[in-house]
């Protein structure tokens, strides 16, 4: 996140929120944005495809066809311009590349986008207004925006929409994707990406990587290594031998599961470090056991860049070990010593090699953490980001983004978008939330959404079983009939291992820069059994 | 600034301070039941009133405004027989089971029963309600039998969750804490995120996953970060016995940044698969398609001497490592290490995506 | 002889309530119009002057407590109309005999406060008088006498409660009728937070008097402190059960004796309650006590509403107190603890002791716990609840004390 969350209870006077289900998967988060609309008259609007909470608490909701965010986005920008909202003085001051962008938002008038996205040309002008006129308006976004394989267009799109109109760099405004898991954040700071080491130093750039090898004394490899997805993809070819995975379960959260299972098969040796016997573990060579977050110190740092504590509560079950200590043994077998004596030992380390923590010790730490960039020790942090206009690399660049349809599109054999995401009382892929007692009992099954209608010309009923299929596979699961989603789209969880939408989702529609699968829509049938 | 008489002493306080603001200012407790610094006010228990010269009423603490030249008592001879006439109307009302309560020793009408030398009631020739308790959530036990109408939740749920779930029913003697249709939570609003049992004085809002497994002052509270979803809410881990028996939330905007004590019902009811009986004890060993357990040294061995054969078979870049979103900072730094200091591939990624 | 002083019910029955230029030909809205030609300020000033105290039952001076309005882009006059006190019926009265004075006074307020939205709040009984008030109001529409100043009127939640001032605001709010604290005083945050006057049927009726004929002139009549008139509403034991409207320094012998015309069936008189249901009785030795706001506070009385409830020799008193407990007990609104349990467990301790099961135990557990609510409650309800079995017990004790178990 640019901002902090606390701005989007007081600050923001108007809130864009765009494919986040906020009230469910960030509820804290969503029950201030409430608390700023009812308490402090806050506008909101939000664009998604299935009309959540917060899409009944807005001034304008806009329900648009999944995978059409771009032109959505660029008719709100259309309007914005065109009925000079557009914040000049931000522009040119802070900005560059006003000119191409604007050439290509010219043609989705509110009309025009309509056609695509099926959002009413009035809604769209009104969203635009309201955004643009607040003084501070912040956009928040999730997966929902992400998740698609023009992705990379859409948080372009977003920061777009955020330049034109000055909303950047004062409390209450900026850009703000809301991190669907508690440390993933952490987990890109620290260099867990394959371009990038700590703080997102480039493992190309050859002083960043000069600076690492001297502290680590040892010479550290150049080319920028594999996603995730392309990792799967290399040992589905054979071409990968061994891999190593902590605490993640890509046989439940990876799209096209029959494809992870395929390439998991044909490694060599897979070593799996996790609490429980997950999906994937099942899979593994070597299963070590590992510690959860209350069994041990360290920092996670949250979605709005705030390094904070973890203590250590318990101690793990049985033999199993402390995660760090875990890899540290295995270095040290592997002939590279790796010997710290506490958390905060690694901490001291890393903040050394990484300029965006530098500032941080655990002692300051302690209450409230600290938000990064934190340079120095005498530095407060940074609630939010790009004060006075400024951005990292000189001036906002706009991105001139033409819409493209999503990858896979419905046809007559798939008629339906299928549509994936979370509920409030499971995380992720379910390893924890289904082994709380409360949780699984509250919701113990996966069920599929359709809109009444569709509902109606299937033949099928509230809670009964339904058979849904894509091009991947096929599942018998709940069916769910409500109208919060429109006729043509179908919703499903992730989070249950039993009937995992991911069997059907597709692994060969990813955004060519981030690489994120399409998650957000495929194309689908429904049949009554 | 205000200048008033509290107990003979003269203070000085901010404009705009309440006679309850002012007296904790310079520390002079006030017992208070239904006032939350982060709700809406109520000013309905009563139980802060304080005698000002001059005026013939009590006076609410918690919502009369500090004046100039107010001379103040908080334990004059006729406030503490007030108070003790209204713990006794409590006592009447509630149906103390304090031997079996989940709020034994950490309930506001013990405490003031306590400080105030009530240890019956004058008021309790009948009249106690008998609820049925009976919500079958699997989350939040709602005993209104013990219910002492601070509206706290209500205002909780209202003001913090923003669910507007609960609200008062009924009038007099017969008002309760009711969904719309007096029913169920799974039939209201609620999102069971337990703001109301953080606000619950008395033991009438209580954890059923926690239930049983220790009392307050049993508990040490261990201050962490919450290990769902990104937003990154503190919270506090309740252990009893080297073991985790419920979650509780820190109020303070200085331990508690983001969420100042609000959680979700994540974050407050899903900490019980810490004690999963599925949980890993040991590292298991793959043989002939069956796991085997076997220990560190032989595990951590095996995995040693096959990742160095790869390596040196089939060279760093096929291999790789998926680090977690999971996980600490720490430990993702040491994963990313590995895999490009020791392994010496960028090949390192997370679910970052997914 | 005592005689009657008409002011707020001086055209009752002489003009068609329903007609408003009858009012206007009878001299209505000449007030207004004095007003309206008068700084706001100054109109104040003269209501302050008048000493014009509230007819509601808290008898606050009226001119002070517009006084405290701040300036504000909106703020609201509110007329209670709850009249929720069983055996009152004055504001009804005043309302069906001539409206026009009600409305009249609203605008003038209206105009000393810079408001331009009114609302009565009407008794959830009175469905008839909605549709009268709202007859007059289209009637004064077009006459073109309010200018303007719009009022609506709101039916009521038809609680006891709902007439206590912050319960009435919470009640148009749209919200569960509850009092809230105070301060702030609705005069600064009322009505959606926004300074509101709210003022009894009989205050607004007395303005167009005080503003035509002066404030000297109304501050002469009755009782120094509490000058003017009072509609009183005759009820129970007493010959004449009627609505009179007297000045202030006539005394409680004069209205039962003079006015009512003494105690039915030649009975002899034992008690008589004045001000409503949670008003003191009072004892035969009190009667010349003058029936204004001051001297009844002094007999540890209240003039309230101006209900006068009489009771012959033949009345029960603790039974009678104890059917007044049973209705607190059913009208609190279960907001506050000391009404919440206080109303209750007095109710439950008066039917202990009027069945003839309690002890002097009794008596000091219920005299504890009546003082406890008398100053510690939050609203004026819980607060007056207790005044009926003070103030038998402190003049009618031996009734009591009949009862107990020896
Ligand atoms: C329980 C309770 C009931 C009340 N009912 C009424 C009522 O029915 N009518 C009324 O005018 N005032 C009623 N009041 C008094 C009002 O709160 C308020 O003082 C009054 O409307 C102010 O108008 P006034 O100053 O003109 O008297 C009641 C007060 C309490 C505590
Ligand atoms: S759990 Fe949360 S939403 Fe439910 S009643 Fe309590 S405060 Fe309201
Ligand atoms: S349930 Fe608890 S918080 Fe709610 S009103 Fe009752 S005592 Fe207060
Ligand atoms: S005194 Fe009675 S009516 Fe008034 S707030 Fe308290 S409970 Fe409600
Ligand atoms: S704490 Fe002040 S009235 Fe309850």
């Amino acid at each position: 996140m640019t901002n902090s969350i606390n701005e989007l209870e007081k600050d923001a006077k108007a809130i864009f929120v765009i494919g986040s289900n906020t009230t469910e998967n960030h509820p804290v988060i969503g029950m201030k944005i409430k608390k700023n609309v009812l308490e402090n008259g806050a506008k909101l609007v939000v664009a998604d495809p299935r009309r959540t909470d917060l899409a009944d608490l807005a001034d304008v909701y806009m329900q648009h066809r999944p995978g059409t965010d771009v032109a959505l986005l660029n008719g709100m920008m259309n309007v914005i311009i065109s009925e000079g909202l557009a914040d000049q003085d931000f522009i040119a001051a802070n900005t560059e590349g006003y000119e191409a962008m604007a050439e290509v938002v010219a043609k989705y008038t509110p009309e025009y986008v309509e056609t695509i996205t099926g959002v009413p040309a009035a809604d769209i002008r009104r969203a635009a207004r309201l955004y643009a006129e607040a003084g501070a308006a912040v956009i928040c976004y999730a997966m929902g925006l992400t998740q698609h394989s023009t992705g990379t267009d859409n948080v372009k799109s977003v920061c777009n929409l955020a330049m034109l109109t000055g909303n950047i760099g004062r409390p209450g405004t900026g850009v703000d994707p809301l991190r669907g898991q508690n440390n993933v954040q952490g987990a890109c700071d620290m260099g867990g990406l394959p371009n990038v080491l700590t703080a997102y130093q480039q493992v190309a750039n050859d002083a960043a990587r000069a600076k690492f090898e001297e502290a680590w004394n040892v010479s550290l490899p150049a080319k920028p290594g594999l996603t995730l997805t392309e990792t799967i993809n290399k040992a589905h070819h054979g071409e990968m031998k061994a891999l190593v995975i902590i605490g993640e379960n890509p046989m439940m959260s990876d799209p096209d599961l029959h494809h992870v299972e395929e390439a998991l098969e044909k490694l060599d040796f897979l070593v799996v470090q996790d609490i429980f016997m997950s999906e994937t573990a099942k899979y593994a060579d070597v299963v070590l056991p590992g510690a959860c977050f209350a069994e041990k110190d360290g920092t996670f740092s949250n979605t709005e860049r705030r390094v904070q504590r973890v203590r250590k509560a318990v101690d793990p079950p049985g033999q199993a070990r402390v995660d760090w200590q875990i890899i540290c043994d295995l270095a040290t077998r592997m002939g590279y010593p790796m010997s710290y004596s506490s958390a905060e030992d690694i901490f001291e380390e890393m903040r050394k090699l990484t300029p965006s923590y530098a500032g941080m010790t655990y002692a300051r730490l302690e209450g409230k953490g600290l938000q990064w960039p934190c340079p120095a020790e005498d530095h407060p942090g940074t609630p939010f980001l790009h004060k006075d206009g400024k951005f990292s690399r000189g001036k906002g660049a706009f991105s001139a983004i033409e819409f493209i349809e999503p990858r896979e599109l419905p046809d007559g054999e798939y008629p339906l978008i299928l549509t994936t995401g979370r509920s409030l009382f499971h995380y992720h892929t379910g390893t924890m939330t289904r082994r709380c007692v409360a949780l699984d009992e509250h919701v113990p099954a996966a069920e599929v959404e359709i809109n009444p209608a569709l509902a109606g010309q299937l033949g099928i009923e509230d809670g009964e079983m339904v058979r849904l299929s894509t091009r991947r596979g096929s599942l018998e699961v709940k069916a769910k009939v409500t109208d919060i989603l429109a006729e043509d789209v179908v919703f499903m969880t992730f989070h249950f291992a039993e009937t995992a939408v991911n069997w059907l989702t597709n692994a060969d529609s990813l955004d060519p820069v981030a690489k994120i699968p399409e998650y957000k829509v495929c194309a689908a049938r429904l049949d009554k059994i | 600034m205000v200048t008033l008489t509290i107990n003979g002493k003269q203070v000085q306080v901010p404009d705009g301070s309440t006679i309850l603001q002012a007296c904790r200012l310079h520390g002079i407790e006030l017992p208070t039941l239904c006032y939350d610094p982060d709700l809406r006010l109520a000013g309905s228990c009563r139980m802060c009133i304080v005698e000002v010269k001059g005026r013939p009423l009590f006076l609410a603490a918690c919502v009369a405004p500090a004046e100039n030249g107010m001379v103040v008592e908080t334990e004059s001879p006729d406030i503490v027989q007030a108070r003790k006439v209204i713990l006794e109307l409590l006592l009447a009302r509630h149906g103390g089971k304090c031997l079996t309560c989940e709020k034994n020793g950490n309930c506001k009408l013990q405490d003031y029963c306590y400080q105030y030398g009530v240890s019956d009631t004058r008021y309790a020739d009948g009249g106690r309600h008998h609820y049925p308790i009976d919500d079958p959530n699997p989350f939040i036990e709602r005993d209104y039998n013990k219910c002492i109408m601070c509206t706290r939740c209500v205002r909780a749920c209202e003001g913090i969750t923003m669910a507007r779930a609960i609200n008062v029913k009924n009038r007099g003697h017969n008002a309760k804490i009711a969904t719309a249709f007096d029913g169920n939570l799974a039939d209201s609003p609620c999102v069971f995120c337990g703001q109301c049992i953080m606000v619950c004085p008395v033991g009438a809002l209580t954890s059923k996953v926690s239930a049983g497994l220790g009392r307050a002052y049993e508990v040490e509270k261990v201050l962490t970060t919450c290990t769902y979803c990104g937003t990154g809410c503190t919270l506090e881990l309740n252990v009893k016995d080297n073991r985790v028996v419920g979650v509780t939330s820190n109020r303070s905007a200085d331990w508690s940044p983001v969420n100042r004590g609000a959680l979700c019902v994540k974050g407050r009811f899903g900490w019980d698969f810490i004690n999963s009986p599925e949980r890993l004890p040991t590292p298991l060993i793959k043989e002939n398609g069956e796991f085997r357990e076997a220990s560190w040294d032989e595990a951590l061995d095996l995995v040693a001497s096959r990742l160095q054969k790869i390596k040196e078979e089939s060279g760093p870049d096929s291999m790789a490592v998926f680090t977690s979103a999971r996980i600490t900072n720490e430990e993702n730094y040491l994963a990313q290490k590995f895999a490009r200091a020791v392994l010496g591939t960028n090949n390192v990624d997370h679910c970052a995506r997914l | 002889m005592a005689e009657e002083l008409r002011i707020v019910l001086r055209n009752a029955d002489k003009i068609d309530a329903s007609n408003i230029n009858d009012y206007i030909k009878a001299g209505g809205y000449t007030a207004l119009e004095k007003a309206r030609r008068m700084e706001p300020r100054a109109v104040i000033e003269e209501v302050k002057k008048a000493n014009l105290r509230g007819r509601g039952g808290a008898g606050f001076n009226a001119g002070l407590k517009w006084s405290f309005v701040p300036p504000a882009e909106t703020k609201y006059v509110v007329c209670n109309l709850d009249e929720g006190e069983p055996g009152t019926y004055k504001d009804r009265t005043i309302v069906q005999k001539d409206p026009q004075t009600l409305l009249e006074g609203m605008a003038i307020c209206a105009h000393a406060i810079g408001s331009r939205q009114g609302y009565i709040y009407c008794r959830g009984e009175y469905p008839y008088l909605v549709e009268h008030l709202n007859n007059a109001i289209a009637q004064a529409k077009a006459a073109g006498v309010l200018g303007d100043f719009d009022i609506e009127v709101r039916m009521g939640g038809g609680a006891y409660v709902c007439g206590e001032e912050t319960a009435l605001i919470e009640s148009i709010e749209g919200h569960r009728g509850e009092p809230r604290f105070k301060p702030p005083f609705p005069g600064v945050a009322g009505l959606w937070a926004q300074p509101t006057v709210v003022n009894n049927v009989e205050t607004f009726a007395n303005l167009p008097e005080i503003i035509n004929k002066g404030a000297d002139w109304f501050a002469s009549i009755g009782a120094a402190s509490y000058p003017g008139t009072k509609v009183l509403t005759l009820t129970g034991d007493v010959v004449n059960r009627i609505a009179i409207e007297v000045p202030t320094n006539t005394t409680i012998r004069q209205v039962i004796y003079e006015f009512g015309g003494g105690i039915r069936n030649g009975r002899k008189f034992k008690a008589v309650q004045i001000g409503g249901t949670s008003g003191g009785f009072i004892p035969e030795s009190l009667l010349d006590t003058p029936i204004d706001f001051d001297s009844m506070r002094n007999i540890g009385a209240t003039l309230g509403t101006g209900a006068v409830f009489v009771m012959d020799d033949t009345r029960d008193i603790v039974d009678i107190v104890t059917r007044i407990a049973k209705f607190f007990e059913h009208e609190s609104c279960g907001k506050c603890n000391p009404c919440r349990e206080g109303t209750f467990r007095c109710y439950e301790i008066m039917k202990k002791i009027n069945r003839g099961a309690a002890t002097a135990r009794d008596i000091d557990n219920i005299t504890v716990l009546a003082r406890v609510m008398q100053k510690a409650a939050l609203c004026g309800l819980g607060q007056a609840a207790p005044g009926p079995i003070m103030t038998t017990l402190q003049h009618f004790r031996h009734e009591y004390e009949r009862k107990l178990l020896s």
